[in-house]
């Protein structure tokens, strides 16, 4: 029976006087033509048994036989009998194979109260949220833990690993960090010198250029860019290590995974973000030094002598100090969401997304609090 | 080949050579897969069995040849007929590559969305028969792919195969993974539906005891050609070192022995 396209579609004729509905089927009962001849066997009373003529149909598949199959689940659940005649032995097997496979529903579930499901949920999350920064907080133990005892124990430290992480997060982030700092510092100039000239104060440009990149943008934003750039990429690399069982196979052959993967990244951003800020805050004062220059006509020997002598090292410090943390909370954020991965694509998609959201959060929050600290004891 | 058994045959291959770059997996291979039956191809790792068959679907260009697809060419056909094909094959790759953002019903509901216009309530009952043509239960329509074995990403995967009651179901290793319970039984799954639903299968396998429980004739890949085809029991003829290595070897005859007894 060699199929043809474009189908002819089924032909339905009904007789359903006399003590039996009578359906005379023709034509090809596929898939094409399955909803009329379901709407069709669906008009059928169930309340007399029922007799399909099969004769005149070219061909049927699945779909067709579905509908007939459909048809007689109805009529035996209401205590009526079908019928089928002038079937091949081909139809014959495949409505038998169908029958055999007719799907049936588990039990429904039991009925679920909205209210009751929300309020499960939100304590979910809310217990879910609770463990992950337990986890965090394990973390940041096992790091320090397995940092120290290498300490102890030098042979047992990865250098080359750090080396090739340091490339990674610092070096090859150098361009772009620049880059941000100095258009930062250009808007502030430009931004600043608007506003200032209305009192005719420009020269107060410098310090705020200053204090601001210095304090605060220089670090808070590289920060940022490194948690966008190294979270992510400390999630997927951990990540897909752990999707192919790498991880566990370090297990076995008794690596210690926390050693040769948490370690060396963890503490290459420790070491390379400051570093990374200082950049920033030199590419940032460059930014603004040359606006301002351009702009208000402050010169760049004006520009230093200002910044010297209004600007405190002290906001140096205030900002620098805030890089190792930033750093740890990246690393561990990052290496955390890393071992997370379940066996799947999506998981290491989902998890490498939610690393990156949740490391720039933590950095800003973390910022937060490092100026209410400031503000307090009052630097 | 006569001119009746001609009209039987539902994919020819001429001449096909498949190359990357300088690397050439088949030179001047031809094929024939006649009308409802089981083919499987057997060859060693690395003689292109997964890409004879991902040339045939149309996944990959052969450099040279002629493909042939229900009386088709495909490299000649418009966009129209190369579509209309499409819903007549069926493709299983080998772990299933079910979308794994939708649930197993919602796969299977794929290719009968692009088909034919229907309600939605029909296109649900059609995949869930088809799942549990398949083999599943019927609580397996509403994971996700990733919530399932391998074995029953394999079955998810042939449901999806079968969604539109194509004429043709390609298979790319169907039992490999599998335990040896669940590969007999979707060997016989596999001879079932290929009896009920008057299917062609194209299948690559392994795997000896699925050579031997289903398939009606055997394609061996080697030297970048098919080299012979035939019947299990021609196969054992075939005087040819690779063959014979492999339907004489301890695993051969272990299937052999298994399937003599289950015939006697």
């Amino acid at each position: 029976m060699a199929r043809q396209f474009p189908q002819e579609p089924p032909e339905i004729t009904l007789a359903s006087e006399g003590p039996d509905s009578r359906v005379t089927l023709g034509g090809a009962l596929t898939l094409a033509g399955v909803a009329r001849l379901r709407a069709a066997l669906d008009g059928l009373p169930a309340d007399r048994p029922a007799r399909l003529d099969l004769a005149r149909t070219s061909r049927m598949d699945t779909a067709g036989a579905w509908a007939i199959c459909a048809l007689r689940a109805r009529l035996e659940a209401a205590g009526q009998d079908l019928t089928l005649t002038g079937t091949t032995p081909e139809q014959d097997k495949l409505l038998a194979t169908v029958r055999d496979a007719w799907p049936v529903p588990d039990a429904a579930p039991p009925p679920r109260h909205a209210i009751a499901d929300r309020l499960e949920t939100l304590g979910r999350a809310v217990t879910g949220g609770g463990r992950t920064m337990l986890e965090l907080t394990g973390y940041l133990g096992i790091f320090l833990l397995r940092l120290f005892s290498s300490i102890l124990r030098p042979r047992r430290f990865r250098l080359t690993a750090l080396v090739h992480h340091c490339e990674d997060v610092g070096l090859r982030a150098v361009p772009i960090v620049a880059l941000m700092a100095f258009l930062i510092g250009v808007v502030l100039a430009f931004q600043g010198a608007v506003q200032l000239r209305q009192f005719g104060a420009e020269v107060f440009v410098v310090d705020l250029i200053a204090i601001s990149i210095l304090r605060e943008l220089g670090i808070l934003l590289t920060a940022i860019i490194v948690a966008g750039r190294t979270a992510s990429a400390f999630t997927a690399a951990i990540g897909s290590m752990k999707m192919r069982e790498e991880v566990d196979a370090m297990r076995t052959l008794g690596i210690d995974p926390a050693l040769a993967l948490i370690v060396p990244r963890v503490l290459a951003l420790l070491l390379m973000l400051p570093i990374l800020g200082l950049i920033a805050n030199a590419a940032g004062l460059l930014g603004g030094a040359i606006m301002s220059w351009l702009e208000l006509g402050i010169s760049p020997a004006l520009f230093r002598t200002r910044l010297i002598a209004n600007t405190d090292v002290s906001h140096v410090l205030v900002g620098m100090i805030k890089a190792p943390v930033f750093a740890l909370i990246i690393g561990i954020i990052g290496c955390h969401a890393g071992m997370q991965v379940r066996g799947n694509a999506e998981s290491l998609g989902m998890m490498t997304s939610r690393a990156v959201v949740a490391a720039i959060f933590a950095v800003i929050v973390a910022d937060a609090l490092f100026s209410i600290f400031f503000a307090e004891i009052g630097i | 080949m006569t001119g009746a058994a001609d009209s039987d045959v539902v994919i020819r291959l001429r001449g096909i050579r498949n190359q990357f770059g300088p690397n050439v997996v088949h030179d001047a291979l031809d094929l024939d897969v006649h009308r409802g039956e089981v083919l499987g191809v057997v060859g060693g790792s690395g003689t292109g069995k997964s890409v004879l068959l991902r040339t045939i679907v149309g996944l990959q260009h052969p450099v040279a040849g002629r493909i042939e697809v229900l009386s088709i060419d495909i490299a000649r056909a418009d966009d129209s007929a190369r579509q209309a094909l499409r819903m007549r094959w069926g493709v299983m790759f080998q772990d299933g590559a079910l979308f794994s953002s939708l649930t197993v019903r919602e796969n299977v509901e794929v290719p009968l969305r692009g088909a034919a216009r229907l309600a939605p309530a029909t296109r649900r009952a059609l995949a869930d028969l088809k799942i549990s043509m398949s083999g599943l239960p019927w609580s397996a329509g509403d994971k996700y792919p990733a919530e399932l074995s391998g074995g029953m990403r394999k079955r998810a995967g042939l449901a999806r195969a079968l969604a539109l009651d194509p004429d043709i179901v390609f298979l790319d290793e169907p039992t490999a993974g599998l335990d040896p319970i669940g590969a007999s039984q979707f060997d016989q799954l596999i001879r079932d539906l290929s009896d009920s639903l008057g299917l062609t299968v194209f299948m690559v396998t392994h795997d000896l005891d699925s050579l031997q429980a289903c398939c009606d004739r055997i394609a061996v890949l080697a030297e970048k050609k098919v080299l012979v085809t035939g019947t299990m029991e021609q196969m054992l003829e075939v005087d040819h070192p690779w063959v014979h290595e492999y339907f004489h070897g301890p695993r051969a005859r272990a299937a052999l022995a298994a399937g003599a007894g289950q015939k006697g």
